[in-house]
């Protein structure tokens, strides 16, 4: 099939690959470790969108269930470091 | 024919809006600001694909996992960011040079997590910019 919808998830998919890639160089750069959870964050995002492309794409309605997945470990991973950083968990950032 | 295009649509539009927050966290210039760009348009990409994906399968069951992905990073994405922000303020992450208003400084105790109400003088009234 070579429908408009192909294109869009042709376009989709290298959107979010760059986006991927700009959110990569901040979690590199840091300066700081809240700056890196963020990144982090915007990442599980970002693979949140993909994964609801490849749905689309392949027509298996199963990978819905891992994008629901997908988006509570992201915030349950994002208040785990709150606390740490905010308990005074070591860090070595700076 | 015209489901796909409206979910061609939708899907463009919430790629577009991730593109926007990956640049907003790659180009802003502190913690607060990356934060404030990609908590809301992050949310906002992510919906717009899971309504292009209810659109695409149209059947109830995928329409209500999608709608549950929604309504889930709706109301854990602002807690989320509540609790970095603070986090980060606790530790004392360096704010932007132009930063206009820290309502806070000078009226919390960083070692005891206590903060001074407004009705009291703060102790360094040099720190406490109006």
């Amino acid at each position: 099939m070579n429908s408009i919808l192909d294109y869009a998830l042709l376009g989709g998919f290298s959107i979010l690959s760059v986006a991927l890639l700009l959110s990569m160089v901040r979690l590199l750069k840091g300066p700081s470790l809240p700056d890196r959870v963020v990144a982090l964050e915007l990442i599980a995002s970002i693979t949140v969108g993909l994964i609801g492309l490849y749905a689309i794409r392949s027509g298996k309605d199963a990978y819905i269930d891992v994008t629901m997945v997908l988006a509570l470990t992201a915030f349950l991973a994002a208040i785990g470091f709150a606390r740490y950083l905010e308990k005074g968990g070591n860090r070595d950032d700076h | 024919m015209i489901t796909e295009l409206l979910s061609a649509v939708f899907l463009l539009a919430g790629c577009f809006f991730m593109l926007v927050a990956a640049l907003g966290v790659f180009r802003m210039p502190d913690l607060l600001t990356r934060m404030h760009a990609t908590t809301k348009s992050g949310v906002l990409g992510a919906g717009l694909i899971m309504v292009a994906a209810m659109l695409f399968f149209s059947e109830s069951s995928v329409t209500l996992k999608a709608l549950a992905v929604m309504a889930f990073t709706t109301l854990t994405s602002p807690i989320a960011a509540h609790t970095i922000g603070r986090a980060g303020y606790f530790i004392g992450v360096p704010l932007w040079h132009k930063t206009v208003k820290d309502e806070l400084k000078g009226r919390y105790d960083e070692e005891n997590h206590v903060l001074n109400s407004s009705n009291q003088p703060p102790k360094d009234p040099k720190n406490n910019v109006k």
